[in-house]
């Protein structure tokens, strides 16, 4: 591999307070009871920014604020809501690459990722949501379809903003008014987006954010005068929440993990399909819920598939988030870099081959090569569980039928890949693949008119196109 | 639940008649013994238990009868999914012709006749949907870029049913369900309406498991189907006590099943049904394809 020039982007784009307070009815105010806790960049371990860290009273503040917002949000004509959401989406594409440096420093993912394919995400599904809102009555829920009310959101730490924005565009368009919660590593571009909020004119209370840790979340989720919960995150903590909502009369929507197969059939173009495999569980360092993290080849082609892939993650450049040549950047926290490494332990006692091309790790904050298992049987623990992380489980087959029987062979349904050059194969290997997204020939995909949500234990709901409105429509 | 009054309801054959002057021989009628439906068949269940339902001796299901129907709902589910819509709309269609057929055994049960009317034409509506349903519910993705990218839903797998008593709502909380290719196992409230139904589906091309059917006493089957890993959706919509449902939708948060509360909004079945009641049973898969030369 021949050497790269540093070229980082500059980082004076982004201008960081020391501290930031919770977003409630307009207003950026401390925790009553004056928690804060500390965001770092997990790519140097340095303090970004102390955030508040929201209590039980300020919840109660939020979800007020809220519901004192939401008539007079869901009275307006649907074209005004439009507007503002329209606003929001152009201001979101005018700050996007401040909003892109913030989000690679708070999350440690690659410049190239946050500003290539994040952002210009967020924008475009702020502004898909903005025209359904005057819309509402042809999206086929109905002649008079209502808003439900004040909507409680958790999202998590991958996608940060864009996560923030499949959840907030639907519910704001459809007349409905949000509490949201970003995760406790990752707070500081929904703050930042309570700033775009204020820019864009939107009546104080519609959109309240309150940072904070787990805690914060479960009480949010259990608030009585929360009327519809939504939330992106692991398939773990999904269960808690649909036994907290059981019985409450809330609507709910999960979109949880998975541990997606990507199939590669022994007619699949090898350098395209190679491509594929390395976005589909490298992408955002694997902290993909639909990640393509079991790798499932025909037997005929193993060979030839994995010294191409070897020999494409040897060129991979792990580093500075800030770099624009960065493909790998940070693991997000401590935490999840423990998690990844106690799974790919396992992995190893299990008996599995692991490899990663030489890499070299930065000496400050959290960082994990690029890592494949060959001689991974269906039974390992990670060929079962969701590592989220850059770890690939490599495992065969002779038949399709095979194929689908070990892609299925999993309590998630969350995305599946296929590659193969034969057309009929893949209309009839997508039938019986019992997931929610299925890539043919591509991976990782997303689109606001696209979709997006699990089959089985990954979840319920759809993000995403005239779907996903159901969520937020009475 | 279980009464123990007189079979006087049921259908008494007339006197025959005779020349006066003869002895009067009074033919006995054949009852009907009332079992489960399960996998197309009609089993006592397992447990030997039985209870007295109108006069009547029915199968009191077990948690094992429970599993044994989910056994059986899955084992139909992928031919039953697999088969065209054309050939599901025409099966459900032929429930509709054998309901007709059956009217006076309907009747005698004490089912109104508007009622039966509304069932038939019930099952004729919902046949109608399944070559439907796909193009309302799915279509087109206009992203942006070159991709094909299509929506289409499809049967979440086997639903388990608490089903209310009557046999409209009977019918109104099955024919969404399976009409999509989803099986069924169904905890039947009216023991005597839901196993006369049970003998038209075995009548009416309807595969064997598609819909299982146990008579019994819910409270005490519900929480094993609601907690069972095999089972994708939970209809609560017969369940009357707040409690128990709540207590069956937190036993379903353990494998993440699609919930369908009691107050989902059918309560009055008479009303049009809407879309609601298939789409909840519906996941959205979404299949994505590069364009190019």
């Amino acid at each position: 591999m021949f050497e790269y020039a540093p070229a980082p982007e500059s980082r004076s784009v982004v201008s960081i307070d020391s501290s930031y307070g919770l977003f409630i009815d307009g207003e950026f105010d401390a925790a009553k009871e004056g928690g804060v806790f500390k965001t770092v960049n997990p790519a140097d371990e340095e303090v970004l920014a102390e955030v508040a860290s929201a209590g039980p009273e300020d919840v109660d503040r939020a979800v007020a604020a809220a519901r004192r917002a939401f008539p007079g949000w869901a009275a307006l004509p649907g074209a005004e809501r439009a507007k503002y959401l329209f606003r929001i989406a152009r201001i979101i594409q005018e700050r996007s690459r401040e909003l892109a440096v913030l989000e690679s420093l708070d999350n440690g993912k690659p410049i190239k990722e946050s500003r290539d394919v994040d952002l210009p995400l967020v924008a475009a599904h702020f502004f898909y949501y903005a025209g359904w809102a005057d819309k509402l009555p042809y999206a086929g829920f109905g002649p008079a379809p209502r808003p439900i009310g004040v909507a409680g959101q958790i999202v998590p730490w991958n996608f940060p903003l864009l996560m923030l924005a499949w959840k907030i565009a639907p519910a704001l368009a459809t007349g409905n008014t949000v509490v949201l919660k970003p995760a406790e590593t990752t707070p500081l571009s929904a703050l930042f987006f309570a700033d775009v909020c204020r820019q864009a004119g939107l009546p104080p209370g519609v959109v309240n954010i309150v940072t904070g840790a787990g805690d914060t979340g479960a009480y949010l989720v259990a608030h009585p005068d929360v009327d519809k919960v939504a939330f992106t995150g692991s398939t773990e903590v999904g269960r808690e929440i649909a036994r907290t909502v059981a019985g409450t009369g809330k609507r709910l929507t999960l979109e949880l993990g998975g541990k997606a197969a990507n199939i590669v059939f022994d007619d699949a173009p090898i350098d395209q399909a190679v491509e594929g495999i390395v976005n589909g569980i490298f992408f955002n360092q694997g902290h993909v819920c639909c990640a393509g993290s079991r790798l499932l080849v025909q037997e005929s082609v193993f060979d030839l598939v994995l010294e191409s892939l070897k020999r494409r993650m040897a060129t991979l450049r792990l580093g500075d988030p800030l770099d624009k040549n960065t493909d790998i950047g940070a693991i997000n926290s401590a935490a999840q870099l423990a998690r990844i490494k106690q799974l790919s332990e396992i992995g190893g006692q299990e008996g599995a081959e692991r490899w990663s091309p030489p890499c070299e790790l930065p000496d400050r904050g959290f960082w994990f090569a690029p890592t494949i298992f060959t001689g991974v049987t269906q039974a390992h623990r990670i060929a079962r569980e969701e590592i989220f992380g850059p770890v690939l489980s490599v495992l065969t087959f002779r038949t399709p039928a095979e194929a689908i029987e070990k892609a299925n062979n999993t309590p998630y349904g969350l995305s599946a890949g296929i590659w193969t050059e034969k057309g009929s194969r893949i209309l009839a290997v997508a039938d019986k693949l019992r997931a929610g997204v299925v890539w043919a020939n591509t991976f990782n995909k997303f689109d606001p008119a696209s979709p997006f949500g699990g089959y089985k234990e990954s979840g319920y709901g759809r993000e995403g196109g005239r779907h996903g409105l159901e969520a937020y429509l009475a | 639940m279980p009464k123990t009054s007189s079979s006087s309801s049921k259908v008494t054959p007339a006197e025959p008649a005779g020349p006066a002057e003869l002895p009067v021989s009074v033919r006995l009628s054949v009852r009907k013994t009332y079992k489960l439906y399960i996998g197309g068949k009609f089993p006592r269940s397992e447990s030997g238990r039985t209870f007295v339902a109108d006069g009547d001796n029915v199968a009191l299901a077990s948690r094992k009868d429970a599993r044994d129907a989910v056994v059986a709902a899955r084992a139909a589910q992928p031919g039953w999914a697999g088969a065209t819509a054309y050939n599901r709309g025409q099966v459900l269609y032929r429930i509709a012709e054998m309901v007709e057929s059956r009217r006076d055994e309907f009747a005698a049960l004490g089912v109104p006749a508007a009622e039966l009317d509304a069932t038939i034409d019930r099952w004729v509506w919902y046949a109608g949907w399944s070559d439907k349903i796909a193009q309302v519910a799915g279509g087109a993705n206009p992203v942006a870029g070159p991709f094909f990218n299509i929506s289409a839903p499809e049967p979440t797998g086997v639903v388990a049913i608490v089903a209310p008593a009557t046999l409209l709502g009977l019918v109104s909380v099955i024919a969404p369900a399976i009409v999509t290719g989803n099986t069924t196992v169904v905890l039947a409230a009216g023991p005597q309406i839901a196993i006369t139904l049970a003998e038209i589906l075995a009548t009416s091309d309807v595969p064997g498991g598609v819909v299982n059917i146990l008579t019994g006493k819910y409270a005490e089957t519900a929480p094993w189907l609601a907690a069972h890993a095999d089972v994708n959706a939970l209809d609560l919509t017969g369940v009357e006590h707040a409690e128990l449902a709540a207590e069956l939708e937190r036993a379903a948060a353990g494998t993440l099943k699609r919930v369908l509360r009691p107050d989902a909004g059918r309560a009055d079945f008479t009303a049009d049904p809407g879309l609601k009641p298939m789409t909840a049973l519906l996941e959205t898969k979404t299949v994505w394809h590069p364009k190019g030369y």
